[in-house]
């Protein structure tokens, strides 16, 4: 049995959700107007009546866990409070119900938002130039990595076909930088969970193109050696690419482009409060040193002559990554949520997200290992490897979080942390949830020791408890078909 | 501070708990050298007063839809947006979770991508479709980079009736990976298919068109699919996801991979973004598709549930040797677009489609019967077809301006041999007033 039918099992035929005009010209049958053989057969979808729509996706809502519900501190991830101005924001007429292909002077104010927004990030970032394209993270790391690239290309330099990569970064990191045709390298951390200068220096070569950094790394440690590290790389003729995955810990406080990055992403959807919407849309702008700025996406928004403007025209670009401007409706909610901090707001929320994963790691590390001991940036990892000794893994951890009433941290990440658990609780948490989530953590340590079967089969007060993933991959089941199908 | 609980006292309390005398004292890993100086040069803080009425300022600026009638279309459409769409997707359960990695308490999300999933398959006649993609355009470059890794061939051959913009993006994918793209030209509005299939070789990893193509038209699609899978590459078809209420999907025309922009189903324009990637395909191809895929499978109770699957094809499992970079899709459109296509159903869909098609030949068919404009393409269409002008389509879409109406898109940006050509587009949003209106407009 399911909680909830899928639509499908809930169709009965001749229902419809919605009312829709008349045709108001002289109507033909369909086939006259572009042929019998350009017509589909039967078309198959499910045939419901408003309420029942309605009833349906609310239950659905039910059952899942939003930064709305409660504490959300996935490593990684920045699950702060999504601000409901900026929801109101994105959806004014003026800005929702606009066509990207109208002309310039019939859409001003959006021209001025999305190069307000390049300023902001440059500045935000310490870089020269922003391109505002890249839908997600990952094709923000892709569009740097292209524009590296390219770089190389037109400096006579086509042959460093290699990236370095840590082996605690992200794995979109690799996958791009493959995605991009270039061979992977992974250097190991140090035993301080930082980059190794040493090792690094014996990776670099001219085939090597660039590096790709996050600065606070995955452990949530700052990278101190970064301009050394950055130096290594510019000696050497490679390039510095920073994953901007983690800015929350450092927005006016420190910008990447002052310590020798030549290329970052943002995640709007992370550091600037837009929400993940369960996984997209995103929004991923890249900043950019002067050097690389012929090569951005075009076109790219100006202002010159008192007017904002686009331009196409010109040829050492990249080309295109977006098929218009990017996810603009995600870039209003970022540029609302900047303008609300302003300055001094930005970096109070550095401070006190900062602050919060430090108060919450000061709790935390009594009853686990934390592997790289110390102060953290704005989030910190934890092993569960005291508890597994018990019978007690991370997951078990995390699944009986959720029945403290919590979402679990991310687990299994970074890969250089047995048993890992990536707290970040964001700067938007009040030391009473803090509170709340450490006596959790703790207890569930507790039950580690006095009743591990309680945690190995959390969670327990959940719509459907575990699920069979193996099952699931070797069934295939990835759509509903028509009973007898 | 709205969005900070923590009070100064709070502050205190918390630094003593860590042991530090300030806050100061937590950013000591940064080097001295490194920390800024100054504050950051940007404005604000803007009150939520402030916020709402600059915004409100700007958005004024733009000329957009809710007060002028438009004939633009071109890849980003005004359909209506039922009611239902905003309800559900406004619910914050829904909009502030992310990646359901947690099964237990995601399973709203999880089903309903397992029900956008199956509607894609529905409406695309395709076997499997992943859980979404960021629009059409990066689609089609994840698409032929699929085909390239089935094939092991990297010439991707294109239809230049495909969205100039879409083989834009198509373009920039080819040449970071080392692919090629080939275009085949057009006779009129119409893919060249003899050249097509000239340019298909044992190099061809994939055949790409669009149906209906940029500029409206079908395409005759018959043999396409046969010319490619005799040279041993895929077929690659985009499509109008509204079309489909009436018009063949690819299914139909064995297509191994279907492309299609969701943004028509219930997405509001804003600018070009945020849209949705359909991608669907054969099932032989599944563990080659990129992206996020959602299965059905049973908890330890025996309950049906739903869960991220096949996930050793992502990057966070196979790292460099993932069938993608592609992290996140589009979760909350392709939410937004599961609740428009439930509302409508099939009726429903049916009904906008007709209500497009309709229109856009009653438009069609008035404009052929002015002296200063033509129809200089005979072919068949949904909802878009090519005007001739005698003007400038600038000149002409500035004075529409006056009358309320924003015209359609000027093909000479696109096609230089089509200056002083407009593709027009009319959905179910026009009424036959507008559509008069517009007539005139292009007559004055």
């Amino acid at each position: 049995m399911s909680l909830e039918p899928l639509v499908f099992e809930k169709s009965s035929a001749g229902r419809a959700g919605v009312s829709l005009p008349p045709v108001d010209v002289p109507e033909r049958r369909p086939a006259e107007y572009v042929g019998r053989d350009n017509l589909r057969g039967d078309l198959d979808l499910p045939e419901l009546s408003q309420i029942d729509v309605i009833r349906h996706f609310t239950h659905l809502s039910s059952m899942n866990y939003g930064v709305d519900t409660g504490f959300y501190p996935l490593g990684s991830c920045t699950m702060k409070y999504n601000p409901k101005i900026n929801e109101e924001i994105a959806a004014l007429p003026g800005f929702s119900r606009l066509h990207p292909y109208q002309a310039e002077d019939l859409c001003r104010g959006m021209l001025c938002i999305l190069y307000d927004m390049q300023v902001f990030l440059a500045e935000i970032a310490g870089m020269d130039a922003v391109t505002l394209q890249p839908a997600a993270g990952a094709q923000g790391e892709l569009t740097g990595l292209m524009l590296f690239k390219r770089h190389h290309e037109r400096a006579g330099e086509g042959r460093r076909h290699i990236i370095i990569v840590p082996d605690s970064s992200h794995g979109t990191n690799p996958a791009t930088a493959a995605r991009c045709g270039y061979d992977i390298v992974k250097i190991p951390s140090g035993e301080n969970g930082l980059v190794d200068c040493s090792a690094l220096a014996g990776q670099l070569s001219d085939e090597v193109a660039a590096v790709m950094l996050t600065n606070p790394n995955t452990l949530g440690l700052f990278e101190s050696d970064i301009k050394k590290i950055s130096q290594l790389i510019h000696d050497s003729g490679a390039l510095l690419y920073c994953d901007g995955a983690n800015m929350n810990a450092i927005l006016g406080i420190h910008r990447p482009g002052d310590a020798g990055v030549d290329a970052m992403h943002f995640n709007l959807h992370k550091t600037f409060g837009s929400p993940h919407g369960g996984g997209g849309p995103g929004s991923g702008p890249v900043a950019v040193k002067g050097f690389l700025k012929p090569y951005l996406p075009i076109p790219t928004i100006e202002y010159s002559a008192g007017k904002y403007c686009l331009d196409s025209d010109r040829p050492e670009s990249i080309g295109r990554l977006h098929p218009f401007f990017g996810n603009v409706g995600v870039i209003l909610r970022s540029y609302a949520y900047i303008l609300s901090q302003g300055p001094d707001g930005l970096k109070r929320v550095a401070e006190n997200a900062v602050l919060n994963a430090n108060y919450l790691l000061t709790k935390a590390k009594t009853a686990y290992d934390v592997p790289y001991d110390g102060r953290c940036m704005h989030e910190f990892v934890a092993s569960a490897a005291r508890q597994k000794a018990l019978g007690v893994r991370a997951l078990d951890i995390a699944k009986r979080l959720i029945d403290y009433g919590f979402h679990p941290p991310t687990v299994y990440f970074p890969l250089i942390v047995a048993e890992a658990l990536m707290i970040e609780p964001t700067e938007t948490e009040s030391v009473e949830t803090l509170d709340a989530f450490a006596e959790a953590l703790l207890a569930i340590a507790r039950e580690a020791e006095s009743d591990p079967e309680i945690v190995r089969t959390a969670p327990h007060n959940t719509p459907v408890t575990r699920l069979d993933e193996t099952a699931a991959a070797r069934n295939m089941e990835l759509r509903w078909g028509k009973p007898g199908d | 501070m709205p969005y900070i609980p923590n009070t100064h006292a709070d502050r205190k309390r918390m630094l003593d708990s860590i042991g530090a005398a300030s806050i100061s004292e937590l950013f000591d890993q940064i080097p001295e050298d490194l920390v800024m100086q100054r504050p950051l040069d940007i404005p604000g803080p803007l009150s939520e007063i402030e916020i709402r009425s600059h915004a409100c300022a700007l958005s004024k600026e733009n000329s957009n839809l809710e007060d002028h009638a438009s004939f633009l279309g071109a890849g980003i459409y005004d359909h209506y947006i039922p009611s239902t769409v905003g309800a559900v997707i406004g619910r914050s359960e829904f909009y502030t979770s992310y990646t359901p990695y947690q099964p237990e308490i995601s399973q709203g999300n999880l089903q309903s991508i397992f029900e956008f999933q199956t509607l894609a398959c529905q409406l695309t006649g395709m076997e499997v479709a992943n859980a979404s993609m960021y629009d059409a355009a990066s689609a089609l470059a994840e698409a032929a980079l699929m085909a390239t890794s089935i094939t092991g061939r990297k010439e991707w051959v294109v239809s230049s009736c495909v969205h100039p913009a879409y083989r834009e993006v198509m373009r920039t994918y080819a040449w970071a990976s080392g692919c090629k793209l080939v275009e085949a030209g057009r006779n009129g509005i119409k893919t060249d298919f003899l050249e097509l299939s000239t340019l298909t070789t044992a190099e061809t990893a994939c055949v790409v068109v669009q149906n209906p193509n940029f500029f409206g038209a079908l395409e005759s699609l018959d043999d396409a699919g046969s010319r490619a899978h005799q040279s041993g590459a895929l077929f690659i078809a985009a499509c109008d996801p509204i079309s489909l209420g009436l018009i063949r999907p690819p299914g139909d025309y064995d297509a191994d991979i279907c492309v299609a922009e969701g943004q028509s189903l219930g997405i509001p324009m804003s600018f070009g973004g945020p849209l949705l990637g359909i991608f669907a395909c054969k099932k032989k191809y599944v563990r080659q598709m990129p992206g996020r895929v959602v299965g059905a499978t049973v908890d330890t109770e025996g309950r049906r549930g739903y869960t991220l699957t096949l996930q050793t094809r992502e990057q966070h499992i196979r790292r460099e040797r993932a069938t993608s970079n592609i992290c996140t899709n589009e979760a909350l459109v392709a939410l937004a677009s599961a609740v428009y296509l439930t509302t409508l159903g099939k009726l429903g869909l049916q009904q906008v489609a007709n209500l497009c098609l309709q229109k856009a030949h009653y438009a069609m068919e008035t404009i052929s019967g002015l002296t200063d404009c033509g129809i200089p393409f005979d072919a068949p269409f949904f909802k878009e077809f090519v005007v001739q002008c005698s003007r400038p389509v600038d000149e002409i879409n500035r004075r529409l301006l006056d009358r309320k109406i924003i015209g359609g898109l000027d093909l000479g940006r696109f096609y230089p041999d089509l200056a002083d050509h407009m593709l027009v587009c009319v959905t179910e949003m026009r009424t036959r007033d507008e559509i008069h209106a517009f007539v005139e407009g292009l007559a004055e």
